[in-house]
C-alpha cells in the first residue's frame, strides 16, 4: 500500500499524449555529424578530453564530468571538427563537433557489469563511468545522486514516471517497451544507494505504461518494489511535490530529498542504467518525443545524443505547413524551453521536441496589473502567495521576496498558466532570484575585496613595523658603537 | 531552421481580467432585477449615470497618469465600481449626487492610489462613504418598495429598528412597521436574496472563493443570533441581518473585491469575519443605517496587518 497521493494546487492540463503513440518508437541512425553539448542540461559543462583532429569511435570517452557534468561519450566513429559556440537548449554552448566516418566502429566491447557481485561503493564507482544523467531533464549524474544517498543512508528510492508535463510521453513509450529495463534498472540502483525499497510513480493517464510495469514487477518477483499511483495533475512529476506526495514529508526548503530519506530518479534513467549493466556501453542515446501540430507525423523516437533536432523531425516526416510551426519547445508547454534553431543537438536532460502552432500555443494577452485575485496562489505546489512574491519583486524588496518564500519557488509556471492579468510571473521569479544572485555575488566581492584592503593594510602596517624595528635596532647598533668607541 | 525564442511558461488558460469583471457585471444583475421590480426604473437610471461618469472619469484619470486609455478601460473594473455603487445607494437618488459619488470613487478612492490593483480602499465603498456622510439626508431616504410607488420616502428597516428600539418601542411594535418584510427589510429581503444568487453564481464560476462571504455572514449571523437568545427584545435575530440593508451584496460582490481585500485563504477567513462583526456592532450601536460600507472600509484599512500574520506555511518550511 502506498500512502494517499496529496498536491496542493497544481493544473489539471489536457495532455496531447495520445499522437505520438499512433505511430511505433522510431530508433533514429547515428547522425553524420554529432554536436555534443558540453552542458547536457544540468547546467555545468564537463571538460573536453579531445580537440580538433583526434579521431574517436563510437564510445570514447570525449568529455570528462565533473560536479554536476557527466562523462560525454562519442555515438559516433570519426574526426573531431572543432570545440564550438553552438545552439543548445539553454541558448549558445560549447559543443564538441565529431565528424561521422559512417562506419560506425566501436570501441573494444565493453564487459556486462556484473552488478550482484559488487558491493555499493564499488556499484556506484562502476556507474560513475556510465554517463548516465538524470533523463528526466536535470542530467544530473546518476551514479553521484546515489552516492551521496548511499552516504546519506536513504530508505526508500523514488522512480519518477509521473511525466506530468502536457505534450511529453518518452517516459510513457519507455515504460510500454522497456518496463523490464526499468525494474531492473530499479534493482541496480537499489544496490547501488542502499535503500531498502523502490517505489514506481505513475499517472492514472497511463494505463499501459502501468499494466507493463505491473507485469515487469510481477515476473521480477521483488517485493521491495512496488508502484504507486498519481493523479495526472501538473507538476505532481516535479520532484518536490512528487516526494510530498509519496512519503507524506516535505523535503526541506534549502535541502535534498535525501534529508527525507528518498532519492529519486527518472524511469528513463533506471532503464539506461539496466542496458548499462547488460552491455557496458555508456550512455549514448534517450528517447525523446517529438509532437505537436506543426510535425507531421508525431511520435518517440530513440536519438543518439548528439543528433541535431532537426533529423528527429525529419524522422517524423517533417515540419507540417498549414498551420506552419511557430515554435520549437525543448520540453513541454509550461517548463520547456524555446529553441531558436533546430540546429540544436539532442542532450541527456531533453525529452520531448515540441514543434508548435500558434493554435497548441495560444497567445498570451497584454499584461495587465495585478488584482490580487489569488488564482495563482491556488495553483501555486509550493504554497506560495505569488500575488505578493510579485509585488516584492516589483518594489525589489528583498526582504519580502525572502518572507514570501522566493527560494521555494519551482518555476513550474502555474501561475502564469491562470493568471487573468497576463503577468509573466515565472519569469519575473526568475528574474527576481538572478538580481538577487548578483547582489549576493556583488556583497560577496565586497566582502572579499574589504578583506584584501584590511589584509593589505595590515601587511603595509607590518611592513613599516619591521621597517621601523630595523631602523631601530642598527639606531641602538650605531649608539652602541659610539658609545663603545667614544 | 530558425524560430522565435522566450522564456516559459509557453501555454496560458485564458482567463482574463475583462472576463472575470463582465461575470461580476452579470452576477449583478438579478439584483439590479429586483431593485427594480421593487422601485421601477430609478435604479436603471443610476446605473446609466453611474456608469458613464466612471467611464468618463477613469478616462480622464488614465489620460492625466499618461496611460493606455484603452488597454484600462477595456479591463470593466471601472463598470463594477459604478454598478455596485448604484446598487447601494437608494433608488431615487438625484444625478448629480450619483455622479459626485461615481468621481470620488474613481477618481480618489481608484486612481489617486495609483489605478487597478493598487487601492487599498474598495473604491465603490469610498464613494459610498463619502455621499452618506455629506447627503445623509439624501441616502437614507428609501421609497417604500411595491405598488405605492408614489407614497413618500421613508427609512430602512435597520434605521427604523434602532431608532424604535431606542425610543423604547417593544420589538414586535417596530416590527408591525411597513419598513419591514418577512424575514427582513421588506423589499430589501427580495434585493438581499437576488444578490445572494448573483454570489452564487460568482462561487460556481469560480470568479470568487467562499472564505470571505462565508466569513462575513458567519460574522455577522453569529453575535446576532448570540444578541438575540440573550435579549429577544433588544436585538433582531440572525435572519433579519442576514436578510436586510446591504448583507449579500456586501458579501458576495463587495467584500470579496480581491483588490482591497486580504490575500490568502486563512486571511480571507480573517477578513471576512471581521467585516461580518463590525457590520453587526455598526447596525447595533452605530449612527448609520447600514454598517456594511464602513465595515469593508475598516477591514481594507486591517488588510495589510492581516496579510502579515496570514501568510501560509510554505512547502519546505518548518511551521511557524
Amino acid at each position: 500500500m502506498s500512502p494517499r497521493p496529496a498536491l496542493r494546487g497544481g493544473l489539471r492540463l489536457d495532455g496531447h499524449k495520445s499522437r505520438p503513440f499512433e505511430q511505433p518508437l522510431i530508433a533514429l541512425p547515428p547522425p553524420r555529424v554529432a554536436v555534443l553539448a558540453l552542458d547536457q542540461g544540468s547546467g555545468e559543462e564537463a571538460d573536453p578530453l579531445v580537440g580538433p583532429g583526434a579521431h574517436v569511435l563510437v564510445g570514447t570517452r570525449v568529455a570528462a564530468g565533473r560536479g554536476a557534468a557527466t562523462d560525454l561519450h562519442s555515438p559516433v566513429s570519426g574526426t573531431v571538427r572543432e570545440l564550438a559556440r553552438r545552439p543548445t537548449a539553454g541558448g549558445m554552448g560549447s559543443c564538441l563537433v565529431i565528424e561521422g566516418d559512417g562506419r560506425d566502429a566501436r570501441e573494444r566491447a565493453p564487459a556486462p557489469l556484473d552488478w550482484r557481485g559488487l558491493d555499493g561503493d564499488a556499484l556506484v564507482g562502476r556507474l560513475g563511468a556510465s554517463g548516465i544523467g538524470g533523463l528526466g531533464g536535470a542530467a544530473f549524474p546518476a551514479a553521484s545522486k546515489l552516492a551521496l544517498a548511499r552516504a546519506a543512508g536513504v530508505e526508500r528510492l523514488l522512480l519518477n514516471g509521473a511525466e506530468c508535463e502536457p505534450w511529453i510521453c518518452c517516459d510513457d513509450a519507455l515504460m510500454r517497451e522497456r518496463a523490464a529495463d526499468v525494474v531492473l534498472g530499479a534493482q541496480v540502483m537499489l544496490a547501488a544507494c542502499g535503500a531498502g525499497r523502490a517505489t514506481f510513480a505513475i499517472e492514472d493517464d497511463k494505463p499501459e505504461a502501468r499494466a507493463a510495469l505491473e507485469a515487469a514487477l510481477a515476473d521480477a518477483g521483488d517485493a521491495r518494489l512496488d508502484v504507486a499511483v498519481l493523479p495526472a495533475v501538473f507538476p505532481l512529476g516535479a520532484e518536490r511535490p512528487l516526494v510530498a506526495a509519496l512519503t507524506g514529508r516535505e523535503v526541506p526548503h534549502d535541502g535534498l530529498p535525501l534529508q527525507v530519506g528518498v532519492v529519486c530518479q527518472n524511469v528513463g534513467t533506471a532503464a539506461a542504467v539496466a542496458r548499462y549493466a547488460g552491455d557496458g556501453l555508456p550512455a549514448m542515446s534517450r528517447i525523446v518525443t517529438v509532437t505537436g501540430s506543426g510535425v507531421r507525423r508525431p511520435a518517440n523516437v530513440e536519438a543518439w545524443i548528439g543528433t541535431p533536432v532537426a533529423e528527429l523531425v525529419e524522422a517524423c516526416g517533417g515540419y507540417g505547413d498549414s498551420p506552419p510551426p511557430e515554435r520549437l519547445l525543448a520540453g513541454g508547454s509550461l517548463t520547456g524551453r524555446a529553441l531558436g534553431s533546430d540546429a540544436t543537438p539532442v542532450t541527456k536532460g531533453l525529452n520531448c521536441v515540441l514543434v508548435a502552432t500558434a493554435a497548441d500555443l495560444p497567445a498570451r494577452g497584454e499584461e495587465r496589473p495585478c488584482i490580487r485575485c489569488g488564482d495563482c496562489a491556488d495553483v501555486c505546489p509550493a504554497r506560495l502567495l505569488p500575488q505578493q512574491l510579485h509585488r516584492a519583486a516589483r518594489a525589489a524588496d528583498a526582504a519580502g521576496l525572502a518572507r514570501f518564500g522566493l527560494a521555494a519557488c519551482i518555476e513550474c509556471g502555474c501561475c502564469d498558466y491562470v493568471c487573468p492579468s497576463a503577468i509573466p510571473l515565472t519569469s519575473r521569479f526568475r528574474a527576481a532570484r538572478e538580481q538577487q544572485h548578483l547582489h549576493e555575488a556583488g556583497r560577496r566581492r565586497a566582502a572579499e575585496a574589504k578583506i584584501r584592503f584590511e589584509r593589505h593594510q595590515r601587511r603595509l602596517a607590518a611592513q613599516a613595523e619591521e621597517e621601523r624595528r630595523e631602523f631601530e635596532a642598527a639606531r641602538r647598533r650605531a649608539r652602541g658603537d659610539r658609545t663603545e668607541h667614544g | 531552421m530558425e524560430f522565435a525564442t522566450s522564456p516559459p511558461p509557453y501555454v496560458v488558460a485564458g482567463v482574463t481580467v475583462p472576463r472575470v469583471m463582465l461575470q461580476v457585471l452579470l452576477a449583478l444583475v438579478p439584483v439590479a432585477a429586483a431593485q427594480v421590480y421593487l422601485f421601477g426604473t430609478g435604479p436603471l437610471r443610476l446605473l446609466a449615470i453611474a456608469g458613464t461618469t466612471a467611464l468618463a472619469c477613469e478616462a480622464l484619470a488614465l489620460r492625466l497618469r499618461r496611460r493606455s486609455v484603452p488597454l484600462a478601460l477595456s479591463d470593466g473594473s471601472v463598470l463594477v465600481t459604478a454598478a455596485l455603487l448604484a446598487l447601494a445607494v437608494p433608488p431615487l437618488l438625484p444625478a448629480w449626487l450619483m455622479a459626485f459619488g461615481t468621481a470620488v470613487a474613481v477618481l480618489i478612492g481608484k486612481h489617486a492610489y495609483g489605478g487597478l490593483g493598487q487601492n487599498p480602499f474598495n473604491p465603490a465603498m469610498v464613494g459610498y462613504a463619502v455621499l452618506l456622510v455629506s447627503f445623509p439626508l439624501e441616502m437614507t431616504r428609501w421609497p417604500p418598495s411595491g405598488p405605492e410607488w408614489d407614497a413618500v420616502t421613508g427609512a430602512t428597516a435597520l434605521d427604523a429598528l434602532r431608532t424604535g428600539l431606542r425610543q423604547s418601542f417593544t420589538m414586535e411594535e417596530v416590527r408591525a412597521g411597513i419598513e419591514f418584510g418577512r424575514v427582513g427589510a421588506a423589499g430589501g429581503e427580495w434585493v438581499n436574496l437576488a444578490a445572494l444568487a448573483g454570489g452564487l453564481y460568482l462561487l460556481l464560476r469560480r470568479v470568487i472563493r467562499w472564505h470571505i462571504p462565508v466569513a462575513m455572514l458567519a460574522g455577522l449571523a453569529v453575535p446576532a443570533a448570540a444578541a438575540h437568545a440573550l435579549d429577544p427584545g433588544g436585538h433582531a435575530g440572525a435572519a433579519f441581518h442576514l436578510a436586510s440593508g446591504a448583507t449579500m451584496l456586501g458579501a458576495f460582490f463587495i467584500a470579496t473585491d480581491p483588490v482591497s481585500a486580504a490575500t490568502s485563504d486563512r486571511g480571507r477567513l480573517l477578513f471576512g469575519a471581521g467585516i461580518g462583526l463590525l457590520t453587526w456592532l455598526i447596525r447595533s450601536w452605530g449612527g448609520y443605517p447600514d454598517g456594511v460600507a464602513f465595515a469593508v472600509l475598516l477591514m481594507n484599512l486591517a488588510v495589510p496587518l492581516v496579510d502579515r500574520w496570514t501568510v501560509p506555511r510554505i512547502h519546505g518550511h518548518a511551521p511557524d
